[in-house]
Formats: structure tokens, sequence, C-alpha cells
């Protein structure tokens, strides 16, 4: 249901989404249930000439069972949807499947800055490739990633991936996700971060293995494995600084 | 001392300006809560305005820049939740009729509710001043996460944010002041013949909404004076560079932020409730089991406050168990909520205005009730935690709180206000034209919030994906109906005014309620009665058999009157 709106391009965009279902389909009958008979209350006893109002307290057991008989219903109800709940948070925030890549996350106000493995494989080497505004990844890949924050609270959410986790100064966040459709999917900060939190737009491009190995042949310099510092990556700057300086004025 | 020395009439400027009478300490308390909700809602008209047609002027306002949006949102969530929900409903609500319903002359501390009156127009001065400051009113959200709020550097707002804690703080003040207050004069002063099940909902609910309100400040007020000393004197409680911890704010925020929801609900399923019983000539279904489903919402809305924090970076299996907290309070909530349609059943329903609004609360705030469950389940909250999914979840238990109940209270008793009966028509007008374009507001932003709209961005077209043609219609039609609902805000105006003139007199109990209220002429003296009341039974007696009036008031003893 939720595709219809926005696509599902990550290994676990589905359960949220049947998540989201179940619950709908749950708390949908009791809206639907008690809307009715509210109305249909009212429509039953408006006031007429001639016919006297009933005088009920509300103990007496023949018709107290129409509040206790729901309740324990709505009892099962929740457990039900904890069961669903607890079960897609455990497989997604709790626990995390093996890596085959780790990228690093940085949110400072007001951009996104990543720093991806060069052909090494492997993060914090010379090879590394650092870009600003755009990951890159390979679809059908299990990423974990570190996420920290230089400055605020900023949040790191990829509504197509159904992924969202605030980013924290002073401490580093781990997470993961494994695209499963190419394409490019934004990046959204969702927590206030400051004038240009609306500005610190980003983007995920995921890539064919292909299509990914080219991209990093084309960013990672061969002599880098020498220099200590890895400065080839150009960082594409995207339209959001060019509006951030003109906020700032 | 004679009761006409003490109960002498004051002076003009000692009665408007530094009364201590309790319903004039009420009508401020209102009629400054009314002031700020026109200022609140103001803002919501400029942001919507600008998400509904983006970049465009904004007609009395002008261009909304980024910063100037963050503001706005800022102050529409500080102001409609601490300026006009907390003074409407407890504290205007709340002086009026708690001596009133109990049957006293006034509070128990009269001198204190004055101070707390002060104090909190004072709070409402100090924030509307960082208007005026350099660089302009803060703009970090109404929770205020620090960093960003403790520093200068981050916000942009060093002025701006420092004064926005202040008021936050002594709002929080005047608001203890006031509880402390209520709780002892329900305590204390009830009249002669009132034990503790003959008091009515709306006053159990507003003196468990002041302890709840009082149990849950500390924490947020010692958080206050930690960010404060961040902001001013460079400490470091909040920053991570110098030992200290972003997060420690959150916990402190949202344990008072999460009760602070049910602060401000319960009052007004306590307004919901006397307008059912007077409307359907019915006892509330269960009084017990009201108060204990109470009781219950307010114990458990201490345990419930990380729900706001699953994806925030606390340990993950901790959001387990406020998963299971939040789904646990939907338990007694919803039982309430079934008590009150239950209400309904066999009874001889009016459909008033006051009614009409009080139905409109149990039906809107269904909806808001059953979305909540998606946002407390840790699952589907990773994906639409502060999307505008949240925004419409949280305005359709919102808006029937602060406006809906309000307006079903404000219609109910204002013959026991002003002495005057409201326009019928035109409340009825008003009505519709509140209740409909409310959900023609936020219908679609469940839509653009699913589809992946974020909160407190100013504009979309950053995100290719929020850039959709169909997600600004909704927008759009979100912003028209507001412009709608807003217009339609003159016509209570306009109701609410010309009727202290031109309103049919009310005379003491224009809706043959049973509560002590309405035995005191209208509007009450000060002092209020004329006959001090004496109680001789609960506040829901009505329909009961073998009687010619379908009503039994509480101060009329037994075997007398009416048989």
């Amino acid at each position: 249901m939720l595709e219809r709106y926005l696509t599902a391009a990550s290994s676990y965009a589905h359960s949220i989404d049947h998540l989201f279902i179940l619950i709908a389909l749950v708390v949908g009958f009791w809206l639907i249930a008690a809307e009715g008979m509210m109305f249909a209350l009212i429509f039953k006893f408006r006031a007429k000439d001639g016919r006297p109002t009933q005088y009920i307290t509300g103990e007496e057991p023949h018709l107290k069972r129409w509040i206790s008989i729901p309740h324990y219903i709505i009892i099962l109800c929740d457990i039900v949807i904890l069961a669903g709940a607890i079960t897609v948070w455990y497989r997604i925030k709790q626990v995390m499947p093996p890596a085959d890549v780790t990228v690093r996350v940085i949110g400072q106000q007001w951009a996104w800055s990543f720093q991806e493995p060069g052909p090494d494989g492997l993060l914090d080497t010379a090879d590394d490739i650092r870009t600003v505004g755009e990951l890159h990844v390979t679809v059908n890949t299990t990423y974990h990633f570190e996420l920290l924050s230089r400055d605020v609270v900023h949040s790191f959410a990829v509504p197509a991936f159904r992924l969202k986790q605030d980013a924290l100064p002073g401490r580093t966040i781990s997470g993961w996700f494994k695209p499963t459709r190419v394409g490019t999917y934004d990046i959204q900060c969702t927590q206030m971060c400051g004038i240009g939190h609306a500005l610190m737009a980003g983007r995920i491009i995921v890539e064919t293995p292909q299509d990914h190995a080219a991209w990093l042949l084309r960013n990672s310099n061969p002599a880098a494995a020498e220099k200590p510092v890895q400065q080839a990556a150009a960082a594409p700057t995207t339209d959001a600084s060019a509006t951030i300086a003109e906020a700032r004025r | 001392m004679s009761t006409e020395v003490l109960h002498a009439e004051p002076g003009i400027f000692r009665k408007y300006f530094f009364s201590t009478d309790h319903k004039m300490i009420a009508m401020q308390y209102l009629f400054t809560g009314m002031a700020m909700a026109l200022i609140g809602g103001f803002f919501a008209y400029v942001f919507r305005m600008q998400l509904g047609f983006p970049n465009h002027y904004v007609p009395g306002y002008g261009i909304v820049t980024p910063g100037r949006y963050n503001a706005l949102v800022t102050m529409h969530g500080s102001i409609m939740i601490f300026w006009v929900a907390m003074p409407v409903l407890i504290a205007a609500f709340g002086n009026f009729l708690i001596p009133l319903m109990v049957g006293c002359d006034d509070m128990a501390f009269p001198r204190i509710n004055r101070l707390s009156y002060q104090i909190f127009l004072l709070s409402a001065l100090v924030l509307l001043s960082s208007f005026l400051v350099k660089g302009g009113p803060f703009g970090g959200a109404w929770t205020a996460y620090p960093p960003l709020s403790a520093s200068g550097a981050y916000n942009l707002t060093p002025i701006g944010a420092t004064l926005w804690l202040l008021a936050v703080a002594l709002e929080f003040v005047a608001f203890l002041l006031g509880g402390i207050n209520f709780t002892v004069t329900v305590m204390n002063s009830r009249a002669p013949g009132m034990k503790m099940y003959d008091i009515p909902i709306v006053i159990w609910m507003i003196i468990l909404a002041s302890i709840v309100f009082m149990a849950s400040a500390g924490p947020l007020i010692a958080g206050a004076v930690m960010l404060l000393f961040d902001q001013t004197m460079s400490t470091g409680f909040f920053d991570p560079t110098r030992g200290g911890d972003p997060l420690l704010w959150q916990h402190l925020f949202w344990f008072f932020g999460h009760p602070e929801v049910y602060v401000v609900l319960l009052p007004a399923m306590g307004i919901v409730a006397e307008i059912i019983a007077v409307f359907a000539r019915k006892k509330i279904f269960g009084y017990k089991t009201v108060l204990y489903t109470t009781w219950a919402v307010g114990f458990l809305s201490f345990v419930v406050w990380a729900h706001h924090q699953f994806v925030a970076g606390i340990d993950p299996r901790m959001a387990n168990i406020f998963s299971v907290t939040t789904l646990l309070i939907s338990v007694p909530v919803t039982e309430m909520v079934f008590l009150y349609i239950a209400t309904l059943y066999g009874g001889s329903i009016h459909l008033d205005t006051p009614m009409l609004w009080a139905l409109a609360f149990i039906a809107e705030f269904m909806i808001g009730g059953v979305t909540g469950i998606f946002l407390g389940s840790s699952g589907t909250d990773i994906y639409l935690h502060d999307t505008y999914f949240l925004i419409a979840h949280f305005h359709y238990t919102f808006v029937p709180i602060a406006i809906i109940a309000v307006f079903a209270g404000l219609t109910f008793w204002y013959p026991k206000m002003f002495g005057r009966m409201l326009n019928e028509t035109l409340g009825k007008i008003h009505f519709w034209g509140t209740v409909i374009p409310f959900n023609v507001i936020f219908i679609p932003l469940f839509i653009t919030g699913i589809a992946g709209d974020q909160r407190r961005i100013y504009n979309y077209a950053q995100f290719a994906e929020q850039s959709r043609p169909y997600l600004q219609h909704l927008r759009t039609t979100s912003t028209i109906a507001l412009l709608v609902m807003l217009a339609f805000q003159l016509v209570f105006l306009f109701n609410f005014f010309s009727s202290l003139r031109n309103g049919k007199a009310a005379g003491a109990n224009p809706w043959r309620s049973n509560t002590l209220e309405w035995t005191a002429a209208s509007p009450p003296p000060h002092g209020n009665f004329a006959e001090m009341p004496t109680v001789y039974r609960g506040p829901y007696e009505y329909g009961l058999p073998g009687r010619a009036d379908d009503f039994l008031p509480q101060n009329v003893p037994d075997g007398a009157a009416g048989d």
C-alpha cells in the first residue's frame, strides 16, 4: 500500500509496509466500528417527544459487557500489533546482517558528506572516496553505516529505504541498509538543525555492480595509496549550497 | 465580618487588573489565550501559505525566508500548546468551574491565583518580545533540542532562544501555582455533602491533569535551567565535547512532554463528559470506570515518553519497552471513549451547538487515537517518525482538544459566564465551517506523510520524490482548507461579542443541568452563591424514573421540588 505513494527500494522496506497494512486493518476495523456505533446511537436516540430517557448507571452486567468484551479484544489486538512491531524493529534496528561494505555518513550544518571505501574495500585507508551530498552504492549489497554529526542533532532519513536514524554529535551510531532497486533516492534531514534544515538534501544513487565499479575507478586515484590524504574525490556541489549561502545572508 | 464587606464590588482597576475573583482570573486567562490563539493561527496561515504556494508573497506577511519559516513553526507549536491549550483548558475552565462546581465562593488561595495569571501574562509578553530582538525569535522547533538550542552559533537566534526558554519557564511557574491552588480548593472547599464520587468528572479531570503537570514539570524545569546555563554561561550540560549529552535534554523534555499531552487531554475529556450527560439527558455510563481509566491514563502517561525517541539514538532495545507501554495506554483511553459513546445509549439526544462540538470531539479524537498506534509501534515509526503523518496524527488529537473541546466548553458555559445565550444559528454555521475544513486540512497531510514529506521543511523543491505534482496539490488543498477554517472563526468572534450585548437573557439554568454552577445566578456575582449549596447526590441524575422532570440537581434535598 505504501508503495503506491513512494517506491520501496531497500530489503526491509516491505516489512515496514506490511506492518503498516496490518495496523491499518486492525485499527481501521475499530475506528469504523466505533464511529458507526456512535452515529447509529445518535440517530436512534435523538430527542423525540414522549420518549423519556432511560436511567442507566453503567453498572448493569448485561450492559457492561458492551464495554468489557471489546476491552479484552483490544488488548488482544494490541498484542498482535506489538508482535509485528517488535519483529520489524528487531530485524531493522537491533540486529545487523554481515556487512559487504561499510560507509561513513556525516551530518553537519547543512550538508551530508560521505566516506566510502575505495577499490580496496576498506574504510579509513588512503583510497577512500569522500563525497558531499551524494552517496553511491551498489544494488543488492548490504551496507553498514557509521553515522556521525559534526555539530547539532541531524536525522539521516531515506524515505524510499524506509530508513531513519538521528545523528548525534559525540557518538557514532551504526545501522544498515541493503538497496534492492537501481535508481536515485532522496536523503532528507528530519531533525530541525537550523536555518538551512530544509536545504540539507542529499541523494543516494543505487547502481549496478558494473556502474559502481566504473564510478569507483573514475573517482579514485590509482596513486592514492602512496599519499597520506585522499583529495581526489571532487565534492559535487549541490544546488543546496548556493541557496544556503543566500539563506545565511 | 459581614459578607457584604467581603463581597463588595471593587473599583474598575482592581476588578479588571488586580482581581482575586476566580471568575475574573478565568476571564483574564480566557481572553489572553484567545488572543494568543489568534497569533498562533496567524502563524499557521503564514507557513501554510508558504507550503501551499511556495515562495509567493504571503498577504499580510511578505516572503517567508527559511529562517523565518523555522521561527514561525516553532512559535506556532509553542504558542498553541503553552499559551493557548494550557491557559484556556486548565486555567480558564479550571478557575471558572472549580469553585462554582464544588460549591464554594472562591479559590483556596485567591492571591496566589492572581499571581499565577500575572506571571502567565509576563511569560506571554517575554515570548512575544522575542520578535523584536536582534536575530528574531527562536526557530529550533518547540522541542528545542540542543546543541542547536544551546548555542547562538548554531541557531543564529541567541537572544530569541533564551527568551523562549525564559518564557516557557515562567509559564510553568504560573501553572504550578495554579495547580496547587486547584488541588487544595477541591480537597478542602467542597460544599457540605459533596463526597469524592459526587465531584463532576470535569473537575476530577482538571485536578488529575494538574497533578500530572506538577509531577512532570520538575525534570523539564531542571533541564531548562541547565539549557539556560548552556546558552548564557557556556556550561556544557548538553555539549558532548565537554562531557554533556544532548540526549539528556530529550529525555527530560519528553518526560514532561508526553504527560503534557494528557494534561491538556483530560480537561477536554471532562468538558465533553459534562456536555454529553446534559444533552443526552443521561447519567454518565460507568462514572467510576471513567475515573479509573483517568487514573490509569495519568499513571501510564509517565512511562511512555521515549516513544518520541525511537530513532533518536537511544539503545534500540529500549524501543520495545516503550512500544509496549505506549500500546498499553491505548487501552484505558479507548475504554474512556467507549464509555462516552455508551452514555448516548438510551438517551434523548438534543443536538444543540455544545453537543455538536462534544460529539465532534469524540469522532475526530478517535481518528487521532488510532493513527497514534502507527507511531507508537516502533517498526512503523522508523518510517513515519517526523513525517506529515505524525503532524496529521498530532493535530487530530490536538485540534479536538484545544479547539473543538474549547468551543464545546465555551458554547456550553457562555450563558453562565456572561448571562446571555449565544446565537444557535451562527453557532451551527461556525461548527460546520470549522469541522469540515479541519478534516480537509489534515487528511491530505496523512497522505503526504506516507509519501515521504518530512516536517519543518519550508520548500520541498530540493527533493525529487517530494516534488511530484500530486503532493503539491495535496499541500495546496490543505492550505486552502485552512483559509476557509480561519475565515469561519470570524463568525464565532462576531457571535461571541455581539451576544454579550444582544443575546437572549440566559437565566440560571438554561440547559436544565444538575451541577452546582447552574444554581448560581448567570453571571454569578462576587462570592458566587446567594445561599451556599449543600449536596445530596452525584452530578448526573438524569431521567430518574417516576419523576416529572428528567433532571435532579445536586443541591435539591431528597423528597423536595419536582416529585
